[in-house]
Order: C-alpha cells, then structure tokens, then sequence
C-alpha cells in the first residue's frame, strides 16, 4: 500500500527554534489516522508542510507522492480543515461555498449542497454569526467537496463541546465511508480520535514514538501486574514502555510480538488512550530499544500536556 | 477567483461606489451654476473694460464650503483608500486565520495575490481617478482664475495624479499589511508613511523633475520689499523680491542679486541702498516693509545709476545666470552694485493662456 504522506528527516526551523525536527513518518493510504502528540509535539507544523503552507527547513516530504507546493493540481488533491476551522466571517454560508466552487476545478456542488442542507444550516447566514461546531462543519464540507484524495484536519474538535465533537466526527466518519478518502486527524486527545482512526502516530517533540494500526498496537500492548520482577529478566520480544514498581509488586506497560507465557503475571488490555499516555510519558527517549534498566523507582512520567 | 475577490470586496467597493456617486450628482447640481456664476462676472467685466471688481475674482466665493470640501476629499481619499482597501487586505486574512482556508483551496498563492491586488488596486486607482476628473471639471472656471495649475497645492489634486497617489497609498497599505501581519497597525503605518511621501513628494522631490527656467530682470519699486532685523539702519537689512506673475507657473523662488548672481550682504544693500528702511519705526524684532509701501520709496533709491535693459521672459528660459551687467567687485568706494531680480519658477508645456485677463482686455 503505497503511503500518502512520507517525512524523511523532516525539519522546520522558525528562527532558532526547531518547530519540528529529523522527523520519519510514513502514512498509509486508505486509513483515517490519529495524529496525538501534547501541544508544541510539532503537529500543526507538520500538517502545514504537508499542504504546503510551509516549506521544509531540512529534510523532505511528501504527498501523495509529490512534495507539497501551491501548484494547483497538487492543492485539489488534498483538502485540509486548519486549526480553529478559519472562515470569512462576513461572508455567508452560501457565499464560501461560491467561494469554494470558484477556487476548486474539481468542486462538487451537490455534495457540499446536501452536506449543508443535512447540517440544517442556513445558507444566508454569516459564518461569523454560526457556532464552533456549526463553523467546524463548514469548513469540513469546504475541503470534502473539493474532492480530495487525502484530506487533513488540524486538531478540527479541539475547540467543540462534546456534542459538536460527535457530531463532527460523525460527519467525517460519512465522508470516509462515501468518498474513500485517506485522513489525517490532530489532536492532543485520543478520546477524541478513538471512535474513528483505524491508525495512530504519536509524535512527541518531533519524534514518532510508535505508529500502526489501532487493532495491532491493542492487540500487541498489555499491562502485565504481577510480583516484583527485574525487567531486565523480559523476554528479548517484550519492550517495556512504562514500568512503576512498589516492594512487593511491579506493573509494566509492555509491548511485545509473542504471546505472554509467564504465568506470573496477571495480564490486561488497554485502551487506546492508556497506550499513548505510556508512550507520550516515553518522550525524549528512544521507545523501541529502551528495555532493561530504568531508574530504581522508575514511575513513568504521565506527560498528559493539554 | 476574480468572483471570490470581488465578493470579499464588495461591501467597501459598494462604499466607494456610494461615495462617487454622492459627489457626482453633488457636482452636477452645482457645476453648471458655477460657470454660469464665471460667465456672467466675466461679461460685466468685459462691458466694464476691465474695471469692475468682478475682473479680480469671477467666481468669488461661490460654493466656497464645498471647494473646501472637495479640496479636502481629493487630498484625503488615496490615504483612505491605503488604509481602509490596501492594509487589511492580507493582513486581515493572517489575522484571522483564513490565509489557511485561501492557499489551501486550488488556487496558486501568486494568482490569488495577484487578482486580489490586482482587482482592489485597480479600483483604488479608478476610485481616486474618477473623484479627482469630476473635481477638476467642477473647478475649472476657478482654476481659470487662480492660474496655478502648476503649484504645489493644486497639481496634486487635478487630472490623474490623485489616482497615482491612490495606487502608491494601497500598494503600501498591502506591503505594511504583509510586513506587520495585524490590520491595526498596517492602518497607521499607511497613513504616517502616505502623509510623509505625499508631503516631501510635492515639496522635495517635484522641484527636482525638471529644471526650472529663470528670469533676470532689472529691480523695479513696485516688486521689491525689504526686511530689517533690529532698530534703525544700522541693523542687517535684507531685500525681498515679490513673485512675478506667471500664469499657472509655480514660481519656486524670486531673489534680489547683484551681477554676479549672489544675493547682495546687508552691507551691500545698505550701501547701494542708503535710505531703505529710513522713517520706519524701530521694530521689536523683525520688521517686514513690503512694496510698496517701504519698498517704492527704497528701492527707488536703489535704482541710481543701473541700466535699464530688461529681458523678457518665454519657457522654458535657460537658468543661466549670463546677463549683460556690468560685473563689478564691491569696493566701498561710492558705486553701487546693480542689483536684480531673480525668479526661477517651473511650468507646463501647454497652458491655457491665461483666461480673464486675456479676455477682459482683449
């Protein structure tokens, strides 16, 4: 499967600060992928270089098999919703899809007509005058009617109250299942990407901490409880992600390829959100090899960055 | 993308558009009286041969609140137009965010800058164009009468150049947008930087286009002042030329010099001019005496013993400072050096003669 967004060593540098640096990341098609990393992981900067609107300092990207530019064949392939779903709040609902049947060769106008009928919004209204879920769904029907073939969404929930962040992923979830589009979704909450990736890519400080489809890395993540244990004593197949120990017990937080046989261990499954607050609390370090020593009383870090 | 420019436009386009038309329809009311106002004191001046009051000012203060009015608009639209059309254009859309919205649709970054500058200039430009071409209809009979197409105050404010100005007020307005990146600021920076261009466009730079012609001419009473810092004759003395009277000529300066083209120290004026300023009353600090009162009587003593031989003037005159003085150096000796006036003043090729003078006479 041929990816639709690849990163080699990708960096971005605002005057001395690296937004986002030596950064690998390979996105598969035809998945709607969770992007979560804390705030300041570099999300927004990537998903930006991803479009275009910023050009790499180092490094290279690409989308859908081209780097990203303003040439207009590349931008009516990808659609994007940018963070806190910028509209023209003078101009009416009507108006910005005039806007968008304008500015896109590619733009289908009943798709955008029913989208915003099924909303219930009123096309004579200004987009100043809707509310946050109401303008979130705006600029969604914005990049779904343009026809992209891969579409990016920059944290578009971050800012609803929980019911508009349903009934906006909902909306998505129908636009997936009408248009097999490949996604990319920010956001520093998995709770808000659990009902609807099929594919997670944490990015802390730059770096992808782990990436892979949901139901592999649930079924490969589990939390082992059991007598104190030297993790140094793990099979070479078990990676220890997060570990917090107390004199009698140890609790890890393991990724492993085989099954777990010691029947030492109580063995439990995790949520999506657990895993990534392991690996979100992993940050600095090098996830994949880091097993063995950790600190005496090393209880992980919960980076839980809002 | 044109239709997305001009619908995000619209609303100051119909601004504008209001505007125009208002002042359109206020000149059209107002124009016709005007010139009917200019024909009538003319004829009276004609039948009088050129006597009656009505030759000085044809048009008197007819509508005078709206001449100011007019002025006022002319001058103040293309900072406006800066301010409120070019500024907030970027700045507005990185303000809020819609950048993102805009570049990401199908649409290259440089068209969408360039129809979007392209179309709002343009109407910036014809805005100003159109408001500057119907004010200059509406003052041409004043214009006949004040014969100074050429200065500073009114060449700025007639024909194209206002739409020049316009377009030079919106690119900057743009340009600080896209510097300053908040509309704000972009605004105040438009009008400071607009007032100062504007300000050292007409008073520095327009004087340097071209060269001015310049005219020698012997010193007559009627056209020299004089001006004494302190009490009595003793105090530096300086004299003062008055401008010549050239049609629709903006005269940039007018001197007294001797022969070799320098103004003459006050040494040298009081010798060659013993009496100027004698019988005025010693001033507190700086007195000007002015012909002809003081200057008549002055510059008549001035005139001893220099030749008479006077140049006439066509533009463009060569600014040559040749002349058919005698040069002589100071010497304290008695002679007095002869003393001249000096204009140097720009003009345009081609000039209505001069109107109610021409007419009232011919």
């Amino acid at each position: 499967m041929s990816a639709v967004l690849s990163a080699r060593g990708l960096g971005k540098r605002y005057g001395r600060r690296w937004a986002l640096s030596d950064c690998d990341l390979e996105v598969p098609a035809g998945h709607v992928v969770g992007l979560v990393g804390p705030n300041g992981a570099g999300k927004t900067t990537l998903l930006h270089l991803g479009v275009g609107l910023l050009a790499p300092s180092a490094g290279s990207i690409e989308v859908l098999g081209r780097a990203p530019s303003d040439d207009p064949a590349q931008l009516a392939r990808v659609g994007f919703v940018a963070q806190d779903t910028p509209t023209y709040a003078r101009l009416s609902v009507e108006d910005h899809l005039a806007l968008g049947a304008h500015m896109n060769p590619g733009w289908d106008a009943d798709v955008a007509r029913r989208r915003i009928d099924d909303l219930d919004l009123d096309p004579t209204q200004r987009a100043g005058t809707l509310s946050g879920g109401q303008r979130a769904q705006l600029a969604l029907t914005l990049a779904v009617a343009k026809r992209p073939e891969f579409l990016l969404l920059d944290e578009p929930v971050a800012s609803l109250d929980p019911l508009a962040r349903r009934e906006f992923l909902q909306g998505l979830m129908e636009v997936v299942a009408d248009h097999e589009v490949s996604v990319v979704l920010s956001s520093h909450l998995v709770a808000d990407l659990e009902r609807v990736c099929d594919y997670l890519v944490v990015l802390v400080s730059s770096r992808v901490q782990v990436a892979g489809e949901v139901d592999e890395l649930l079924a490969s993540h589990h939390r082992l409880t059991g007598p104190r244990h030297d993790v140094a004593s793990l099979p070479r197949d078990q990676y220890v992600i997060e570990e917090s120990h107390t004199d009698r017990q140890s609790t890890l937080l393991v990724r492993h390829e085989n099954p777990i046989l010691d029947p030492s261990w109580t063995v439990e499954d995790l949520d999506l959100e657990d895993l990534v607050l392991a690996y979100m609390g992993q940050a600095g370090g090098s996830t994949r090899k880091r097993r063995g020593d950790t600190p005496r009383n090393g209880v992980a870090k919960l980076g839980v960055a809002r | 993308m044109i239709a997305v420019s001009w619908r995000q436009f619209r609303p100051q386009a119909i601004v504008g558009l209001t505007g125009l038309v208002v002042v359109a329809v206020v000149l059209a009311l107002t124009g016709p009286n005007l010139v009917h106002v200019y024909d009538v004191n003319l004829a009276a001046c004609r039948a009088s041969g050129g006597q009656s009051p009505a030759c000085n000012n044809p048009v008197g203060n007819t509508f005078h609140a709206l001449q100011v009015t007019l002025i006022a608009l002319v001058l103040v639209v293309p900072a406006l137009i800066g301010m409120f059309w070019g500024a907030p254009l970027i700045a507005h859309e990185l303000e809020t965010g819609t950048f993102r919205l805009a570049w990401t649709q199908s649409v290259s970054r440089r068209r969408w800058l360039f129809v979007k500058t392209g179309l709002v200039g343009l109407a910036s430009a014809l805005t100003a164009g159109l408001l500057s071409l119907m004010s200059t209809w509406w003052f041409s009979p004043i214009d006949k009468v004040s014969q100074s197409r050429f200065g500073p105050a009114n060449f700025g404010l007639h024909g194209f150049v206002p739409a020049g100005y316009a377009a030079f007020a919106f690119a900057l307005g743009v340009t600080a947008g896209l510097v300053f990146r908040r509309t704000l600021p972009a605004m105040a920076v438009t009008l400071v930087g607009f007032v100062a261009t504007r300000l050292a466009v007409t008073y520095w730079l327009r004087p340097h286009y071209m060269s001015p012609a310049t005219l020698n001419a012997p010193l007559s009473g009627a056209d020299v002042g004089f001006q004494i810092a302190g009490p009595g004759t003793v105090s530096p003395v300086s004299m003062v030329a008055n401008a010549p009277d050239l049609p629709n000529a903006w005269v940039s300066s007018a001197a007294v010099v001797d022969s070799a083209g320098r103004a003459p120290s006050s040494s040298a004026v009081q010798h060659a001019c013993p009496n100027l300023g004698a019988g005025v009353a010693p001033p507190l600090r700086v007195r000007e005496g002015s012909a002809p009162s003081g200057g008549t009587r002055s510059a008549s003593g001035c005139r001893r013993g220099h030749s008479s031989s006077s140049t006439t003037a066509s533009p463009p005159w060569p600014p040559s400072t040749t002349s058919s003085w005698p040069t002589s150096r100071p010497t304290g000796s008695g002679r007095s050096r002869p003393l001249r006036r000096r204009s140097s003043w720009f003009s345009p090729s081609r000039l209505p003669v001069p109107a109610c003078g021409s007419s009232a006479t011919g």
